[in-house]
């Protein structure tokens, strides 16, 4: 038994650590292993495109981890207690945003958006005649937003669950007390629930900036860092890849550990 | 302000995001599904079923995905099995939580780098090499069936493990020791209490891996090389290559269905093993 679970945990690991060993390599070629050096780091690090890239990451996900933390925490405390049609129907959203596949968001989102620029494009074009009026089109725009959809669902879960758990007695105490309802929510619920928008937000985060498949219909003309690197990889393995890749993993590490930490201590804390 | 006012500004943001977002978008694929490609690619407005009467021409996509999902789930299953058993019965609890999180945060990581890093060990300089090394020459690993089913089970066993591990470590312990001491044997035991208790487990993380699956790309892209393909290749060919929006509609709009049809059906067949239902969070 021990040594079956050693086995499925050198299965999971060591790919991962393989690339990291390899992005150390101070040869020509992916699969030489030669000294170390942290070169291909410096040469992932100056090369234009790679830092392009990921700057766009960059920004997609904190402004779509952070519009989704707030639109998602404000619908979960509204939807906290509430029932009928409204909450039948986000509960309905929320499962749909889930449940169907990535490609098909990314599609979509693609084609819904192009059909309504296509008609909006026109318009603003007759509304400013001169020069070259600023046409509506994929990019960073259509990034965030279709990112902001689906960790909107994920923050809506996440904060939810904590909501579920919270001790009603202290929002009852408070009111009884003379509170009005924002000054409980300020004072009593939002401390409670704090560690799991956190949470929210970091997940969000690691999500947008690890998502490939939406960003891949819906970048236009803007690179992500994912997109960067399929289409590299499609060029051939380099050890620049292992490098831009081992650097990926330890971001999104960072961030997991952190939000993992949050939630833990947000369940100590009841 | 009262209450409900409240809650209708607070729910308006989220709202308005998932009507422009997620439910005009999936209604313009459906109508489109029924229209016609455009001259220049795109769309043409039609009202045809010419697109679904054109699906047999990407029925290898589907037959690779309807045969491929199962199977990886199933291979998942059986590898995740074991481990969720041994974390959640055999594991001295002040180890459980760092194994635990061991297995899940490979997950939350870059699918795109981890499916990368076999093409890495797959690939012609990876362990093909290391076979030539030991005597057998022209071992083709990377862009066969096996390759994808490997990235799959890869990719998705943490997915598997953590509902299972969760199911287990609920089950009464207590259940286990008066089993034996009543005389069943180990096998018995697990047949008839742990195997039974666990269905909860088993049913959540099947249906987890399989909807991902049904809508899989990049691992059939990087490690089956245009030879293993699923579905998710299919739509992009179709909308990023080809330009067929109306056709590519009409395959998304049928995998969607497909996906439907068969998490209902399970479900079904979940239930009549008696299994409760429960929503088992990832985090």
């Amino acid at each position: 038994m021990r040594i079956y679970a050693t086995f499925v945990y050198l299965f999971l690991y060591i790919p991962i650590g393989v690339i990291a060993l390899f992005s150390f390599t101070a040869g020509r070629h992916a699969s030489q292993l030669q000294g170390f050096s942290t070169q291909w780091y410096g040469t992932a690090l100056s090369n234009p495109f790679v830092m392009d890239a990921l700057q766009t990451s960059l920004i997609v996900a904190a402004a779509s981890a952070s519009c989704a933390t707030v639109f998602g925490t404000m619908a979960a405390v509204a939807l906290q207690g509430m029932k009928g049609p409204l909450r039948v129907t986000f509960d309905m959203l929320i499962y749909v945003a889930v449940m169907i596949p990535g490609i098909v968001i990314g599609i979509a989102t693609l084609i819904g958006l192009v059909t309504i620029f296509d008609q909006i494009n026109p318009l603003i074009a007759l509304l400013l005649p001169q020069g070259t009026p600023p046409l509506l089109q994929m990019g960073y725009f259509s990034l965030i937003a279709a990112h902001t959809m689906f960790l909107m669902a994920l923050v809506i879960i996440i904060v939810r669950a904590r909501l579920a758990g919270m001790d009603r007695a202290l929002i009852e105490a408070s009111s009884d007390l003379y509170a009005t309802p924002f000054g409980t929510f300020r004072q009593v619920t939002l401390p409670q629930i704090f560690p799991a928008i956190l949470a929210g937000f970091l997940l969000s985060f690691t999500f947008s900036f690890d998502d490939f498949i939406v960003a891949f219909f819906v970048a236009g003309s803007e690179t992500t860092l994912p997109i960067y690197v399929f289409s590299s990889i499609r060029r051939g393995v380099t050890p620049e890849i292992n490098a831009i890749g081992t650097m990926v993993l330890a971001i999104s590490l960072l961030f997991l550990i952190a939000a993992q930490v949050l939630l833990r201590r947000g369940r100590k804390a009841t | 302000m009262t209450r409900r006012t409240r809650n209708w500004l607070l729910l308006a943001p989220a709202g308005l995001w998932f009507l422009t977002m997620l439910v005009v978008p999936l209604t313009v694929v459906l109508i489109f599904s029924f229209g016609e490609r455009g001259p220049a690619g795109g769309y043409a407005p039609a009202f045809t079923f010419e697109q679904y009467a054109n699906l047999p021409a990407r029925w290898t996509a589907f037959r690779n995905t309807l045969t491929m999902a199962p199977i990886g789930t199933i291979a998942a299953l059986l590898i995740a099995y074991p481990l969720a058993y041994f974390l959640a019965v055999r594991v001295k609890p002040k180890w459980k939580t760092i194994l635990l999180v061991l297995v899940i945060v490979p997950f939350w990581t870059s699918i795109l780098i981890r499916s990368y890093a076999w093409i890495f060990i797959l690939g012609g300089r990876g362990i093909p090499a290391l076979l030539a090394w030991v005597g057998m020459e022209d071992v083709r690993l990377i862009n066969t069936p096996f390759s994808v089913l490997l990235g799959i089970v890869y990719g998705y066993l943490p997915l598997m493990v953590f509902p299972i591990y969760v199911s287990l470590d609920r089950l009464d312990k207590r259940l286990l020791e008066a089993s034996s001491d009543l005389g069943a044997r180990p096998w018995r035991t697990f047949r008839q209490i742990t195997l039974p208790l666990s269905i909860p487990g088993i049913a959540t993380g099947c249906l987890l891996v399989f909807i991902l699956l049904m809508g899989e790309f990049l691992i059939p892209a990087l490690l089956g090389g245009g030879k293993v393909f699923f579905v998710g290749n299919a739509l992009v060919d179709l909308f990023l290559q080809s330009r067929n929006w109306a056709y590519g509609s009409a395959v998304a709009v049928t995998l969607v269905v497909i996906m439907l049809i068969s998490v209902t059906i399970y479900m079904r067949f979940i239930h009549r093993l008696g299994a409760t239902r429960e929503d088992v969070s990832i985090m």
